[in-house]
């Protein structure tokens, strides 16, 4: 669409929202669907694989799976809930961390080159069914109805009065926004990141072809602080995957948790 | 170029606002995952853990108990040691004593022996001298008397008296004798 202005105007145009509702494929088909299926089967096959010959003494591929599947199992899950109660969310946690971990890797990663998880279906997807469900039933559940409402909503060691505060505060984040900001943290971090590389790469491109002659060498370091930003990009895109997953499993283990 | 401003606004959608089939289609990928990693690869994961961690204890148990053994062995080692120092001092000691045993003995002996010899010595001399003692005696009686009875010029009848007379005589000459062979 960009380049369709740029032919018919030679005016830049700054890339916007449009940027990242491209038309469908085929059908009602678009890119980011397409994309959300390829990381369910990038993933389910690298880890099907991995795990189909498991040695005791692992080879270089099982090392790669392992240490993936470690750091969901031991450094989120095992921290944020706790060693007894971990083991049946270390599946879920390590979906969670892979699943987001390789959509936002689709940002950065030739041709592909666009984040699933900057169009918030996704994630609100995730956050929402998926995560929010999960931790308040398995908090009704440990604890009962009531037990775990107050649990929630009435932390201890605070003077009475301020309940009158504090609860509702507590259930307007716990309730209402933990699953919203989990999945709009993911989202807006996508969403600025990939048009932040969109400026700089449509900026050198005009630049270099529409701009007056001295202006033609700028487009390179507008393209360098392009590539600078994809490797900025590569570290945000970790970050919000690991701490998606991370979040995830501390709603849980605050859920289980028999004190606030 | 508001024209193009306006058609993006128009047919964009509002990027905060959700499509429907993305949140389905993101629902069911992510569970669909999710049914892989439970079914399949989360336990293939814990079974590899818990038989590595197994691998390791009984590694380490084995280690143990080697070194257990190992211990007990050296403490054996170190007892048998012992006692076979103990029984090394003990047998210098017996041979020392007995040693000093044997040296005491012989002396004794030596001694025994001696005192036998100085003994039978003493006895023989003894033996002897009572011998010519009784032989001195009875020759010195006899002469006497004769030359006595010369001297008288007749013989003594009585021979109770006569004997009186010289064993008399002879005790004298013991009593004067015996202080000096003390």
């Amino acid at each position: 669409m960009g380049e369709l202005v740029l032919a018919e105007g030679g005016v830049f145009v700054p890339p916007g929202a449009k940027d990242f509702f491209l038309p469908p494929i085929f059908g009602g088909v678009t890119k980011p669907m397409v994309l959300v299926v390829l990381s369910v089967i990038i993933i389910g096959v690298f880890f099907l694989l991995a795990t189909r010959s498991f040695k005791l003494v692992p080879s270089k591929f099982q090392f790669i799976a392992e240490s993936v599947y470690d750091m969901g199992r031991n450094s989120i899950a095992r921290e944020q809930i706790g060693g007894k109660d971990f083991k049946p969310f270390v599946p879920l946690i390590v979906t969670l961390f892979t699943f987001i971990l390789v959509n936002n890797l689709f940002g950065i990663i030739p041709i592909i080159q666009f984040p699933t998880m900057s169009h918030i279906g996704f994630p609100l997807a995730v956050a929402v069914l998926v995560v929010y469900p999960v931790y308040h039933f398995v908090g009704f559940k440990r604890h009962g109805f009531v037990g775990y409402l107050r649990n929630q909503l009435f932390p201890p060691g605070v003077p009475k009065p301020v309940y009158i505060l504090l609860a509702p505060i507590e259930f307007f984040s716990k309730f209402i926004m933990n699953p919203i900001t989990l999945a709009i943290r993911v989202f807006a971090a996508m969403f600025a990141g990939h048009l932040i590389l969109l400026v700089f790469t449509l900026a050198g491109e005009y630049l270099l072809l529409e701009a007056g002659g001295l202006l033609k060498p700028v487009s390179l370091l507008s393209f360098a602080f392009a590539i600078a930003m994809t490797f900025l990009e590569a570290l945000i895109q970790v970050i919000q995957a690991y701490i998606f997953a991370l979040l995830s499993a501390s709603y849980i283990g605050m859920a289980l948790a028999s004190d606030h | 170029m508001v024209n193009t401003l306006i058609l993006a606004a128009e047919g964009t959608p509002s990027p905060v606002l959700p499509h429907t089939s993305e949140i389905i289609l993101g629902l069911i990928a992510f569970l669909l995952l999710l049914w892989v990693m439970q079914k399949f690869v989360a336990p293939r994961f814990e079974a590899l853990y818990s038989e590595r961690a197994a691998k390791i204890e009984g590694g380490i148990e084995r280690a143990e108990q080697a070194q257990a053994q190992a211990q007990k062995m050296l403490d054996e080692y170190k007892e048998q040691l012992a006692e076979a120092r103990a029984e090394a001092a003990r047998i210098r000691d017996d041979a020392r004593a007995e040693g000093t045993q044997i040296v005491e003995e012989l002396r004794e002996q030596a001694q025994a022996e001696s005192a036998r010899i100085v003994a039978q010595g003493q006895h023989q001399l003894d033996a002897q001298r009572a011998q010519i003692v009784a032989e001195l005696r009875a020759d010195l009686g006899k002469v006497a008397v004769q030359l006595a009875g010369k001297v008288v010029g007749e013989a003594l009848e009585d021979e109770a008296r006569r004997r009186g007379t010289v064993d008399r005589f002879l005790n004298e000459l013991d009593a004067v004798a015996a202080p000096a062979t003390k």
